[in-house]
């Protein structure tokens, strides 16, 4: 995940506002974004995500789900108005596993989390 | 840090891709109740996961054995399959031999092993070609 940023405050509920997404699972927003990342190859997430990454994917698979319990992320965001499927969903819930999906593609979605964070520091 | 030692073994079935990726969460749930540092238990929880992929992507069936001992965590995957004919080769980052399928999923671009090295103290693999693949991997407990 090359373009992994390392946020200073930024909740779920953030996210979702700034990327105006719907909630597919997660009762709680209230839950800091350590980092953000965006990737569709999961082994790069593996290799380079830290404890509480939110990821950004255009992946639809339940090894996306997997890969956030495994490697600890904080939630996942499906871009381009990916929705997933029952089963990844299902995962999801029983792992409790926040995901969000909006309709901006990849490199929108980013931008608009980075500038988001940007104009935070900036005001700071 | 004060644990039970604890030996268990698990299957994992080759092609079942529904199911992939089950064996390391249960993996990463039994440390995390053990009272494993975080750290650790992400580590091994990667390697496993990784290691788990490979198998249902290439193997027939293998076993995961995961055992836990205050010095350290060990995995011991051992796999029914093709074997790896050029293990130097494999260990390179971006050499696969993977399908479409595999890569449609988020896999098979030649970071698994590499991952798998990258994330553990001792590492050590044989295979033989036509019979299968072992992959030792020890991870120390945080002191």
């Amino acid at each position: 995940m090359p373009s992994t940023t390392t946020v200073k405050q930024l909740t779920l509920a953030d996210v979702r506002d700034i990327l105006d997404a719907e909630v597919l699972n997660g009762d709680d927003l209230n839950v800091m974004v350590i980092a953000v990342g965006a990737a569709d190859l999961l082994s790069d997430v593996l290799a380079t995500s830290k404890t509480g990454t939110l990821l950004l994917t255009g992946l639809l698979s339940t090894q996306v789900i997997r890969t956030a319990i495994v490697a600890d992320l904080c939630g996942v965001v499906f871009v381009r108005g990916k929705k997933p499927g029952e089963d990844i969903l299902s995962l999801a819930r029983e792992s409790k596993i926040p995901v969000l999906s909006t309709r901006f593609k990849m490199f929108e979605a980013s931008g608009r989390i980075y500038s988001a964070l940007a104009e935070s520091t900036e005001s700071k | 840090m004060m644990q039970e030692a604890l030996e268990s073994t698990y299957s994992v079935l080759g092609r079942d891709f529904a199911n992939a990726g089950r064996v390391s969460t249960q993996i990463k749930d039994t440390l995390k109740r053990l009272g494993v540092h975080p750290t650790v238990v992400r580590r091994i929880a990667i390697v496993s996961y990784e290691a788990e992929m490979n198998l249902v992507m290439y193997a027939t069936r293998g076993k995961v054995l995961l055992n836990v001992s205050s010095e350290d965590i060990t995995l011991r995957i051992d796999d029914e399959g093709p074997g790896i004919q050029d293990i130097n080769l494999a260990m390179q980052e971006g050499y696969s031999t993977a399908t479409p399928e595999m890569r449609e999923m988020g896999f098979g671009a030649g970071m698994g092993l590499p991952n798998i090295k990258k994330n553990a103290d001792e590492f050590n693999i044989s295979s033989e070609i036509g019979r299968g693949t072992r992959l030792v991997i020890r991870v120390r407990q945080a002191a």
